[in-house]
């Protein structure tokens, strides 16, 4: 190759890096840009409930049950408001959560503890901590919010079959328990398929599967199961939904501290 | 969850058995038969829950009094629970009796209804009628603001245990906060350790002799306000309450056989109070404040302090929570409680893991007797519908004037296996 030829190459190849940038989005904008068509396909639902099983298994294959329902209340222009009542372990029986969640900044919770007939404040702070001893972390099963992270699109791929778009997601929240989340959006429907999550560290913590997607309403999508694998420690989750109900007329009136103490 | 020190809890003896007021058992029976018909609606249900267990308690050290039982003490008890609901859940009746077996403490053989309530809820309101527990506070080693219901004195030294309570109860949740009116019927009386039993103060408190200011007796109407509110991280509640105070005065008597014992007086009272807590990030900053005029002057009280948890320490899923609190009394050491000065730490360690690890530790400290008591608290779950506790508690103090001074060989560790269904 005559010497005089190579900045020309040069000069054509910065040209085709360059290329992309001049009329398409930067791969944050391209992540972000799913994220938030994730969001808007799943808005105006309203109020939904639904039951709850997790099944809790160690590395010994020990098996752990927990039943939960949960009521919860679509907010315009901030997180969801919710309300969880825990049926199992029976020695938490009648223990009920009561969330308003924000997209920014401390959640505004309350549990009440049936035996004592005692409302608590509690912190929201713990949100990398396991919920009810379980893989899945509050922060997991917490609605999902534009402003809660950071985007970037990786690649596109297919997963099971279905053809995904593959975002990176930053937390914001500085207490968040993950450093990034990569997560597998389905083309089609923009639904969640898999989410991956490093840890503070940045090694891969666990793996979520979302399975048994069922559409309500005509337009929002449920999955039946999510299944949660810790690859350090062995342990994994498996939660089933079941009883999803949308139009209940459930309002704010519903997810106050005396809709709380009443909860069963 | 609290870390419930021995201090907060009255520790004199009682005498005669713990009976139901018949009046709560006329009123029982009425309530139920007013439901009856009830029963027949179309979309009703009926759920059944509850708990059982059995408790061992043992003390290394020979008890300070005669009579006392020595060494150790086996206990059992049954909560079941009854659910039954109709019309859609807008009106409900939950019925919790209580059953307690001890071996050598006649006081503590006892049974109550911890709740037998009617309840209906309308839009924005909802009236609970019969006999219930409230809970009012936001602190953790003395729960000063806690009226509406009486301590079951003999179940454990804690404070924790309250009798069920004749209400009617009427609560509004407006945008304004949830204002909760309170017509409280009939009195129940404080139980106390009998005799034979541990924990008890020298002398043994003769429920049989209990005296009233009122001419009503035990039958006089209390009244009771509460207003509360979460204003941002703040959650709020100011309260009022005018009737028989809860907490008896122990005065000097003779028993039947001409033994000094202690007769509960009960005067009435005037009370205000506020509880406040701002929960910030880790913090939970906590104050419970009361204003109470009875027979003596007037005089105020406190309880505040914070509870800050670190959470995920060492790169685990562990939560540890460090809380100081103070509890302070305007009476100083002429108050019938047992705090007025003190000073208390503890430490809340939660596991996370799937059996429901926990592990309390509390102490307390009397400023002005130098007197503490140190409870230590553990407990797990143990495979499905069972959970095992294990309870340690120490006292100190040798000032007569301290009340905690005849819990001085009380030292005990408790066991306690309990199973859900």
């Amino acid at each position: 190759m005559p010497l005089r030829m190579i900045p020309g190459i040069f000069l054509a190849l910065a040209l085709l890096a360059v290329q992309p940038l001049l009329h398409a989005e930067t791969a944050e904008q391209k992540g972000r840009a799913i994220a938030a068509e994730s969001i808007a396909r799943d808005s105006g639902w309203g109020d939904m409930e639904a039951d709850m099983q997790m099944i809790l298994r160690n590395q010994q294959g020990e098996e752990s049950l927990r039943e939960i329902r949960m009521q919860s209340l679509e907010q315009a222009n901030d997180g969801d408001k919710s309300l969880t009542v825990f049926d199992k372990p029976l020695d938490v029986n009648g223990t009920a959560f009561l969330s308003f969640s924000h997209a920014l900044g401390a959640d505004d919770q309350w549990l009440y503890l049936p035996a004592l007939k005692r409302v608590k404040r509690i912190s929201s702070r713990n949100k990398s901590g396991p919920f009810m001893g379980s893989e899945f972390a509050y922060e997991d099963l917490s609605s999902f919010e534009i402003e809660k992270y950071n985007y970037k699109y990786l690649r596109d791929e297919q997963i099971s079959g279905v053809d995904c778009f593959v975002v990176e997601q930053y937390p914001v929240d500085k207490n968040s328990g993950y450093t990034r989340r990569v997560v597998w959006n389905d083309k089609a429907e923009y639904r969640v398929q898999r989410i991956e999550f490093y840890d503070r560290k940045n090694s891969l913590l666990k793996t979520l599967d979302y399975s048994g997607y069922r559409q309500y309403l005509g337009k929002y999508w449920r999955p039946d199961r999510m299944d949660v694998v810790n690859h350090q420690t062995g342990k994994s989750t498996e939660l089933r939904w079941t009883n999803y109900r949308f139009g209940n007329g459930l309002s704010d009136a519903d997810f106050n501290k005396n809709s709380l103490k009443r909860a069963r | 969850m609290a870390v419930p020190l021995p201090k907060s809890v009255t520790p004199p003896a009682g005498s005669s058995c713990d009976r139901i007021p018949k009046l709560i058992f006329a009123r029982a029976l009425t309530l139920a038969l007013l439901l009856f018909p009830a029963v027949g609606a179309a979309d009703n249900r009926l759920e059944t829950s509850g708990k059982a267990g059995i408790e061992l308690r043992l003390f290394p050290q020979s008890p300070q009094f005669a009579g006392q039982y020595d060494t150790a003490n086996l206990s059992g008890f049954i909560e079941p629970q009854f659910f039954y609901s109709w019309n859609d859940e807008a009106d409900y009746v939950k019925f919790i009796p209580y059953l307690r077996w001890d071996q050598h403490d006649r006081e503590r053989r006892h049974g109550d209804i911890r709740q037998l309530t009617w309840s209906h809820v309308g839009e924005g309101w909802e009236v609970h009628s019969g006999i219930s527990k409230v809970f009012w506070g936001v602190a953790e080693f003395q729960h000063l603001v806690d009226t509406i219901n009486q301590t079951d004195g003999v179940e454990d030294v804690d404070g924790e245990d309250k009798l069920g309570q004749p209400m009617v109860h009427l609560s509004l949740a407006r945008s304004w906060g949830i204002l909760d009116l309170f017509a409280l019927p009939g009195f129940r009386e404080r139980t106390f350790p009998g005799a034979d039993g541990r924990l008890r103060s020298g002398l043994v408190v003769d429920t049989d002799q209990a005296a009233y200011e009122s001419a009503a007796g035990d039958s006089h109407l209390d009244l009771a306000a509460r207003w509360s509110r979460t204003l941002g991280d703040y959650d709020i509640g100011l309260h009022w309450f005018r009737g028989t105070n809860r907490e008896p005065l122990l005065r000097a008597g003779t028993d039947t056989g001409g033994n000094p014992v202690l007769t509960p007086y009960y005067e009435q009272i005037n009370q205000f109070g506020m509880d406040l807590q701002a929960t910030l990030d880790d913090w939970l900053w906590k104050l419970e404040l009361r204003w109470r005029d009875g027979q003596d002057d007037p005089f105020w009280a406190l309880q505040g302090g914070f509870e800050y948890t670190l959470y995920g320490i060492a790169e685990s899923d562990t939560d540890l929570g460090l809380l100081l609190e103070y509890g302070w009394d305007e009476r100083g050491r002429d108050a019938t409680a047992q705090v007025q000065n003190d000073l208390f730490f503890g430490t809340r360690l939660v596991l996370n893991d799937a059996d429901g690890s926990e592990l309390l530790a509390g102490i307390g400290y009397d400023l002005d007797y130098h007197s503490h008591s140190l409870q230590v608290e553990a407990s797990r779950r143990l495979g499905s519908g069972w959970k095992a506790s294990l309870d340690l508690r120490l006292f100190s103090g040798d000032e007569a004037n301290d009340p905690i001074s005849a819990l001085r060989r009380d030292d005990h560790l408790q066991l306690t296996l309990e199973r859900y269904f």
